[in-house]
């Protein structure tokens, strides 16, 4: 695969406007990173979800409204916070570089 | 039962990849895991196909269990050590039901297929071939398993632990986060519970807490040891993780897994149900 592709995965069939999507894509020197785990903490960082990234680098969650951090765990690299606001019927991109 | 009667690590699982009777069994909510690479000679359960009913809400029969593990190739003697994704959640409610059929030789591999991944240990594609056997499963063991009517009788009377993240306990989440949040049950918790997250009881990569700290973590959270403890979440497979903890580390004696758990009993006529942060009142 050359470079990453650009956010998270197809949101087709999904009923955006009734969740609080937060997805994105985790890349390493530009290139996804497969074998990611991110973890969803909520606003006082306790744990929430956790998700594997696809052979692609993506990951999605289906938040609540709110302030959440993800935590990305990937082989061989320390873990890495990045914030981020989620709202009902709005999709939150957020790219994690590790 | 102590953390190192049920307990091994990965270090422990390289040892023992050649030894036939250790069955690595992985299992995993998203079943198509394994077939992206597996611990060498793992064989694969699939949590929904091989241990669900199907038809009856419920996890399948002794007979069902007897079927899938002759053909899977698992002996009565063998020591079937569990791992999966989503830090063993899967794997440690299989642990669970296994013990439920009286199985003898269960371990749970600690960290699970995350702490294999982060470890970049080997993973094979190659599909385990063992040759069938006639497994024979014991009687039920009513003793780990709670139904709805023990847990409302339970409310105000026993230690209620709900593993379920604190959104989910105040019921302003219905489901874990990287799950669409289905609306055909009402959120909240069951009154009096208390609000332990199983992944208070696990490292980020997925290994479980030491024995003093897990200690400590239910003490705090006001755990009466000389009560007896029903642990739920959504579907019983965090609750699994939790009672493992319990009932299998720290040796507690009478824990028991509500598997029914919040999907049924948020879904009950006349239940009491309390929401917010809070415990709230028998």
């Amino acid at each position: 695969m050359c470079g990453a592709v650009k956010g998270g995965p197809s949101l087709e069939g999904v009923d955006v406007e009734n969740q609080a999507v937060i997805q994105g894509v985790v890349t390493r020197d530009g290139q996804p990173v497969g074998n990611a785990y991110v973890r969803l903490l909520d606003r006082t960082g306790e744990f929430t979800a956790e998700v594997p990234t696809s052979a692609t680098g993506q990951f999605r969650f289906f938040a609540g409204p709110g302030e959440w951090t993800l935590r990305t765990l990937a082989p061989k690299a320390v873990s890495v916070d990045n914030a981020v606001t989620a709202a009902k019927g709005v999709v939150a991109e957020v790219a994690v570089a590790v | 039962m102590s953390r190192e009667s049920a307990l091994v690590t990965a270090d422990w699982v390289e040892e023992h990849l050649d030894d036939p009777s250790i069955v690595l069994v992985e299992v995993d909510e998203d079943a198509s895991a394994y077939d992206t690479g597996h611990i060498p000679g793992a064989i694969k359960i699939d949590w929904k196909k091989d241990l669900q009913d199907g038809v009856r809400h419920d996890f399948v029969s002794k007979e069902k269990l007897e079927e899938l593990l002759s053909a899977k190739g698992v002996g009565n003697d063998d020591t079937l050590v569990f791992y999966g994704g989503n830090n063993n959640w899967f794997a440690a409610y299989a642990y669970w039901y296994l013990k439920y059929y009286g199985h003898e030789n269960l371990r749970l591999l600690d960290g699970g297929r995350k702490k294999w991944e982060l470890d970049a240990r080997e993973l094979s594609t190659d599909v385990a071939d063992r040759p069938a056997t006639t497994y024979a499963a014991k009687d039920a063991d009513t003793s780990i398993r709670a139904y709805r009517d023990e847990v409302i009788d339970a409310i105000g009377t026993k230690n209620l632990i709900d593993v379920r993240s604190p959104d989910e306990f105040a019921g302003r989440l219905l489901a874990p986060a990287h799950l669409p949040q289905e609306a055909a049950q009402i959120g909240g918790h069951i009154p009096t519970a208390g609000n332990v997250p199983w992944s208070k009881a696990a490292n980020d990569d997925g290994t479980f807490r030491s024995d003093d700290e897990l200690k400590a973590l239910y003490a705090d959270a006001g755990l009466d040891e000389g009560k007896d403890t029903i642990a739920y979440c959504r579907i019983g497979e965090r609750s699994s993780h939790t009672w493992f903890v319990l009932k299998e580390i720290l040796g507690h004696d009478n824990v028991k897994n509500y598997d029914g758990s919040w999907s049924e009993y948020g879904s009950l006529r006349g239940v009491p149900v309390a929401l917010g942060d809070e415990p709230g009142a028998a």
